[in-house]
């Protein structure tokens, strides 16, 4: 067992942990963060994406020991109670999800998909979504919601400057 | 209302403080591209998934699973695997013998089919890959998993049986004792001899429809408990009340001692439309250990047995005359079962038989399908469930018929549909088509494709000799869905009714609950039954919720496949607010003075006819609750049921169109231009609609493009993962052009027709159609699916793959 203390979603935890315990098993069977799903055993699906300091991971391919000093952002955190999170708003707007189970981490991924390019073209977001599976909305949606989340994030902060 | 009658205090107080909701009238809902009311939920991360239950002292099953394709199991032994840290038992498929029965199979399709025994965990032998033979019940989940490779367990080889054609004839190594062959169907109209005899045209060709893993990115996951006398189920299922009655029936559990909960489910495609091992499984470990049980799939795990679509082998010939009128089209199928039959696994592929002869007009027709059992995953539904196949089948060989006559695949297409002015139509397999314009779609979608100017490009590129050519693929397909009469499934020997259920409670302050059988898992339901509610009462779409997916809340359902929710569901819906109306028109009429034929409802309001004076919807549900002054001998109750059973199915339509260019030199494929125009009837929310059709279109070009199930000459499953199994990924797709026609069903009053599986269903054959027109020059008639780079390079080599 080795002991961590991570931050999720701005509360931070210290737990006892078995080295092989992954992070996404942390999050939802430990600290009760079930928002992120998982959809696969081999790293391909994306679904289980949350942000480590600041970057976005397959929460399923870290180890909690990993996790030790970390901070990390899931779904849950995005918007804690308050205002949608622009990208949440879009994927409602532009009906990006059905079963809204690849959707936690399709908005984590395209949030940090915008890091790196804040105005994308349709085939750079298809191309960097890549490593996140949809298998009800044949991310035409995705795509356009992925859009208009940059297009109000960029607006956010315009505003904010 | 308070001066009119005594309506009690808490009535008054509801009144007096505005809690009283207020109607809508002005507002259409119906037709509105309403965002999802299931939406906040989702994008906030407070979905409720079954593998998110937690409760105290619950415990984790992992299975162990057969690898071996057959094989005898000659020792057992799950002792060591107590001795394990945290493992409270362990049991093989002997421990279960007297108590699990039999998975269940619905739909016997023949009199004579063989429908073998299928214990939830193999007992004796085992017959696929997968297959569960013993089980650990542990602390947590990695404990469980880890004490697996403790059991130990002795397997006697048997040969395998992978091959259909092989697996037919004499002398083949039985998977079952009573044989390879399930059952064999034939249906026959108008004489087919004569349709071929002297046929100036025929077209043959063998169609292979590979075997898909359906793939909801949600993994099963299945949570048991008891408090000694009832049992509650939490499953990730599509199937809540048809689960509920049939594990009742294989677990001896009584009925009304189990409740199924289907919470959030993340996706189904048929693939939820099951009575799995594991449900029968963590019920009898729940009595069995009196602890709550979970199990969650990996990935891996449910590649293997999560029952697997299609897998079908299609000959199928056409006669036509010169001038490519359809004479007669014979079909033979060989359908893979699997290793068993699962719910509806047989009648999968009869549901195709009466959609071969698509939207066109013939004289003959004749079809038979022969079941076959082989040491694989039991197939069963995938979105579309038999209508994929022989829409792919029939808009294959039109294209084909058009090659070999010179005609352009839309003329010869003309030359056989049904005109618009033909409906209600009675096709040759005996559908009657109630409704459809094949003419319109056609040309709304030729126009937005820009059919001309593309096919003037091919020219082009094909007189120039470019590497990169360009294809043209058609579809002009229909499919029956809205499943469906009862009266019709019960003459094609189906287990069940089709009807569906509704109920509308008006609550007294005028919100309203809805609770319906269907059992959405990413449809949207919450928001369309919404819609239909909020226009059929005129109350405001907010003030509706709609409940669903559990038997405690729910009892009475059919629950969602086959494009029936709102086909059935939503009609069911519309008829309760109708019976809500009437009981509430008499207790208004009472309120008013009047008589209740006196009274209309209008703009959300009772109204004395000719008269303005009225009483809001809300304010007669609150004088139902108060009930302090009601008319003698009426129910103190608004609250309505309905049941709607159709008379028919509905049959969607529409034209799709795909330009693909194929690289001739590396075999590669990229999709240009998707143009798809689907009729699907009067719609209640375009944009779910239109989400719907993109999810299909996805899953119909992933069969053509990417996804295949293979397994080697032992009978493993080579694509247990997603890195193996090709999922299409957003750059593996365009965008889609998509637009509407809309010719409303007759067969229902809300003339709404079903959208699920159109997509998948139309799309498959809309993109060989387009590769198999690239590489005409080169002598190409097929590529068989999945059309990866190398099958289609191998083509273009050999003028066929
Ligand atoms: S769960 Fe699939 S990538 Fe993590
Ligand atoms: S919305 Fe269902 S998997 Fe993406």
């Amino acid at each position: 067992m080795t002991r961590i203390t991570v931050t999720v979603d701005g509360v931070t935890y210290q737990e006892e942990v078995e080295p092989r315990l992954l992070l996404v098993h942390l999050l939802r069977d430990r600290l009760g963060k079930t928002g992120t799903p998982i959809g696969c055993d081999t790293g391909n699906c994306g679904a289980c994406t949350v942000m480590m300091d600041g970057v976005s991971v397959k929460s399923c391919s870290v180890l909690a020991v990993q996790a030790d000093g970390e901070d990390v952002l899931t779904i849950e955190g995005l918007s804690a109670g308050g205002p949608w999170h622009p990208m949440q708003q879009a994927f409602h707007e532009e009906h990006a999800l059905q079963c809204g189970y690849c959707t936690p981490g399709m908005i984590m991924a395209a949030i940090d998909l915008l890091k790196d390019d804040p105005d994308p073209s349709e085939d750079a977001i298809r191309e960097g979504l890549e490593g996140n599976l949809c298998r009800c909305t044949g991310y035409c949606n995705i795509v356009r919601a992925v859009r208009r989340g940059a297009q109000s994030m960029s607006a956010q902060e315009v505003t904010a400057s | 209302m308070t001066e009119e009658i005594d309506a009690g205090f808490v009535a008054r107080q509801i009144a007096e403080s505005d809690m009283l909701s207020e109607p809508a009238p002005d507002r259409h809902e119906v037709g509105a591209a309403r965002r999802r009311k299931e939406d906040a939920r989702l994008i906030t991360g407070r979905t409720q998934w079954t593998d998110n239950i937690q409760l105290p002292g619950m415990l984790y099953v992992a299975f162990l699973r057969s690898p071996m394709a057959h094989a005898r199991i000659t020792r057992v032994d799950t002792s060591a695997a107590l001795h394990h840290p945290g493992i409270v038992a362990a049991f093989s498929g002997r421990d279960f013998a007297g108590e699990q029965g039999s998975l269940p199979c619905v739909w016997p399709v023949t009199e004579d089919i063989v429908m073998p025994d299928h214990p939830p965990m193999a007992v004796d032998e085992v017959r696929y890959v997968g297959e569960a033979v013993a089980c650990v019940i542990a602390t947590d989940r990695y404990k469980a998993s880890d004490a697996l490779e403790a059991i130990e367990i002795d397997y006697e080889p048997l040969p395998a049986v992978l091959d259909m054609t092989e697996a037919l004839k004499e002398g083949s190594p039985k998977v079952h004792e009573a044989g390879n062959r399930s059952f064999v169907w034939k249906f026959a109209q108008g004489d087919i001899d004569a349709a071929f005899r002297d046929a100036p045209v025929v077209v043959e060709r063998t169609f292979v429809q590979q075997r898909l893993i359906p793939t909801a990115m949600e993994p099963r996951a299945v949570v048991a408990q008891t408090d000694g006398d009832s049992f509650t189920l939490h499953s990730s299922t599509q199937v809540p009340h048809i689960l509920r009655i049939m594990l009742a029936q294989v677990t001896g559990i009584p009925e009304h001692k189990l409740r199924v909960v289907a919470p959030d489910v993340g996706g189904g495609f048929g693939s939820k439309l099951q009575v799995t091992a594991e449900e029968v499984l963590l019920l009898l470990l729940a009595r069995r250990l009196g602890k709550p049980v979970k199990w969650t799939e990996s990935r891996s795990e449910g590649n293997l047995t999560v029952h697997h679509g299609r897998d079908q082998l299609q000959r199928i010939s056409l006669a036509a005359d010169a001038e490519g009128h359809i004479r007669g089209l014979r079909v033979d199928l060989l359908a893979d079962m699997g290793a068993y039959l699962m719910l509806v696994t047989p009648g999968i592929p009869i549901l195709g038989a009466f959609m071969y002869n698509g939207i066109y007009k013939m004289d003959a027709y004749d079809f038979t399908c022969t079941g076959v059992f082989t040491t694989k995953m039991p197939t069963d539904a995938y979105r579309g469930a038999g209508r994929p196949e022989a829409t792919f089948a029939i808009e294959r060989l039109m294209d084909e018929l058009a090659a070999e006559l010179s005609l352009d695949p839309i003329e010869v297409r003309r030359r056989n549909w049904i005109a618009h002015e033909e409906f209600p139509y009675t096709t040759i397999a005996g559908m009657t088509y109630d409704s459809g314009n094949y003419e319109a779609a056609t040309d709304k979608a030729l126009a937005l494709f820009g059919y001309d100017k593309l096919r003037a490009e091919q020219a082009d590129r094909r007189d120039r000799g470019d590497p990169v050519q360009l294809g043209i693929g058609v579809s002009t397909f229909t499919e029956m869905c809205g499943l469906a009469p009862s009266r019709v499934l019960g003459s094609l020997s189906y287990g069940a009714g089709g009807w569906e259920h509704a109920s509308v409670r008006m609550l007294p302050t005028g919100k309203v609950e809805v609770i319906t059988g269907t059992s959405p898992h990413g449809q949207g339901h919450e928001t369309a039954w919404s819609q239909i509610v909020a226009d059929a009462l005129s109350v405001p779409f907010d003030d509706v919720s709609v409940l669903h997916g559990d038997t405690a809340i729910s009892h009475k359902g059919m629950d969602t496949y086959g494009s029936r929710s709102l086909v059935v569901g939503g009609v069911a819906v519309l008829q309760a607010c109708d019976k809500v109306k009437e009981k509430a028109r008499h207790i208004a009429a009472h309120m008013l003075e009047a008589s209740a034929d006196d009274i209309e409802f209008a703009g959300g309001s009772f109204k004395v006819r000719g008269t303005e004076s009225g009483r809001t919807i809300q304010e007669v549900a609150l004088a139902a609750f108060a009930a302090h002054d009601l008319p003698q001998g009426v129910e103190p109750s608004l609250d309505s049921d309905a049941t709607f059973d159709p008379d028919n199915f509905s049959f969607p339509h529409g034209t799709h169109l795909c330009a693909v260019e194929v690289d001739t030199e590396t075999g590669g494929t990229k999709i240009r231009l998707y143009v798809a125009v689907d009729d699907v009837g009067k719609v209640v929310n375009p944009m779910i609609v239109e989400g719907q059709v993109h999810g299909g279109l996805a899953q119909g070009i992933a069969q053509a493009l990417f996804e295949e199930a293979v397994y080697d000459a032992e009978g493993n499953l080579l694509t247990t993962t997603m890195a193996d199994y090709l999922l299409p990924s957003a750059s593996d797709l365009p965008d889609f052009v998509t637009d509407r026609t809309e010719t409303p069903a007759t067969s229902n009053p809300l003339g709404v027709k079903g959208v699920g599986e159109a997509g998948t269903i139309a799309s498959t054959p809309a993109v060989v159609n387009a590769i198999v027109d690239a590489l005409r020059p080169y002598g190409v008639n097929d590529v068989t699916m999945p059309c990866s780079p190398e099958r289609v390079w191998r083509a273009v080599q050999g003028g066929t793959s």
